[in-house]
């Protein structure tokens, strides 16, 4: 939790100080705190070069060389009880490092264990896919092509996932813009229209603050209304909500608020 | 030849009705507006709500229909999505004429709380609107009179004209 900090001025003031605040580390400790980690390390290290390897909040995570991914995960699922792969995605470390860091988590039924197996791949390396051992990392690893675009290896049916088939770019990568580059901004506009229509149809309207009290050509004010593209700068008529025209419909009896019923007992 | 009691001649007893053509097309067509059922997100939800009895918008004549060539009503109701903008527009374009829309809720007005490179910043970039109606979700009474005021808007609507195409450009 961040600390507390009077907000009584905020409005003075910028609200956001601490926009690139990190978090604190939460505490590692040494594998051999735990029998049942400890063990399943001493396997691991047996066949595969282990870089690095602690317990953090009761989990232990096992960094290893991007080209063991495979095997290691195999001989965990078959030697050492790991039955289910319940997460694995990509983090981007593009900035600081270089480098995804693909991280697999692990649950293991019988020992009632979770460990995190990691490594790291650049930018364009690939990855071996572990679909063959658990089915659930199909959909995480086109998930993790189509927002990292890791690329990986003997996957049976590798595409995009979430976004669309034509999508350029990588939208969970840190560089990507949050609200978009230039190819998302327009691609519904150029997929439907053509690229002919931008101007037309004009860039988005991405403030979500922006409120104009006079627009009517887009909007009207529920009690309000007014014909579209009005001029309301000297304040718009009250409008009561009327169901019907005044008048009356043809063929429909006309509400008459005074001769409404309102039920009161709700058990009638 | 049979004895009826009735005075034709007193207001009322005439069993004539005296309209116009545009009147008579107008109510039938204000009347029994088949919606096209477009829950893309929450709002969604709101939207069934009011085609349940609860709120019953079978009472209306909107009924929801799951097929674009049958409905003339489109209620767009959530989130829109980039990946989805043409099938919307092509379930539009497939809609036969005359059709109006309803743009439901803050997400389908103005992409809403998804201010993200994913989302549609508003339907209107994509289909004609006629009808916005605010609110996350629109409760099923602002649903309800936004029907009426299309109901009221197509009334007053020309029906013998063809209607004017309507084009976003
Ligand atoms: S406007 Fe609100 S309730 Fe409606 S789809 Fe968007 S987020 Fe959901």
């Amino acid at each position: 939790m961040r600390a507390y900090t009077p907000k009584d001025n905020v409005q003075k003031k910028p609200y956001y100080t601490d926009r690139y605040w990190v978090a604190p580390q939460v505490a590692k400790h040494d594998v051999s705190s735990d029998d049942v980690f400890a063990h399943d390390l001493d396997a691991i290290k047996a066949k595969f070069e282990v870089l690095d390897a602690y317990i953090q909040v009761d989990q232990m995570v096992v960094i290893i060389n991007a080209h063991d991914n495979f095997a290691v995960i195999e001989m965990l699922k078959n030697e050492r009880e790991y039955n289910q792969l319940s997460e694995m995605s990509a983090i981007d470390w593009l900035a600081t490092e270089g480098k995804f860091e693909i991280f697999y988590q692990m649950l293991s039924m019988s020992k009632r264990k979770r460990l995190r197996i990691k490594c790291k791949i650049d930018e364009k390396e690939s990855l071996q896919s572990v679909e063959k051992l658990f089915r659930s990392a199909d959909w995480s690893e086109r998930e993790m092509y189509d927002m990292f675009g890791v690329i990986v290896n003997n996957h049976p049916f590798m595409k995009r996932i979430l976004m669309p088939d034509d999508w350029e770019g990588f939208p969970l990568r840190k560089t990507y813009p949050l609200q978009g580059d230039e190819f998302a901004a327009w691609y519904e506009v150029d997929k439907i229209f053509g690229k002919e229509a931008r101007e037309i149809i004009g860039p988005e309207n991405r403030d979500p603050a922006r409120i104009d009290r006079y627009d009517t050509e887009r909007f009207s004010r529920l009690g309000h209304e007014v014909p579209r593209g009005t001029d309301i700068t000297n304040g718009e008529p009250d409008t009561p909500l009327v169901y019907q025209e005044p008048e009356g419909v043809f063929l429909i009896e006309k509400f008459d608020a005074e001769q409404s019923v309102v039920i009161s007992d709700r058990h009638r | 030849m049979a004895q009826h009691q009735v005075n034709y001649l007193k207001d009322g007893g005439l069993p004539v009705a005296l309209t116009t053509i545009d009147k008579v097309v107008n109510w039938g067509r204000s009347n029994s507006l088949w919606a096209l059922t477009y829950g893309l997100a929450c709002c969604g939800i709101e939207m069934m709500a009011s085609g349940a009895s609860r709120y019953d918008f079978d009472r209306f004549g909107t009924i929801f229909r799951a097929s674009p060539r049958q409905a003339e009503l489109m209620v767009v109701a959530g989130t829109l999505t980039k990946k989805h903008a043409e099938f919307i527009r092509r379930l539009y374009d497939q809609m036969t004429e005359p059709k109006w829309v309803i743009s439901m809720g803050s997400c389908a007005n103005t992409g809403g709380m998804f201010n993200t490179y994913a989302t549609v910043q508003g339907v209107d970039r994509v289909i004609p609107v006629d009808l916005y109606l605010p609110g996350c979700a629109p409760r099923p009474e602002t649903l309800q009179y936004g029907v009426m005021m299309l109901q009221q808007k197509i009334r007053r609507e020309s029906a013998s004209r063809a209607q004017k195409p309507k084009r976003l450009m």
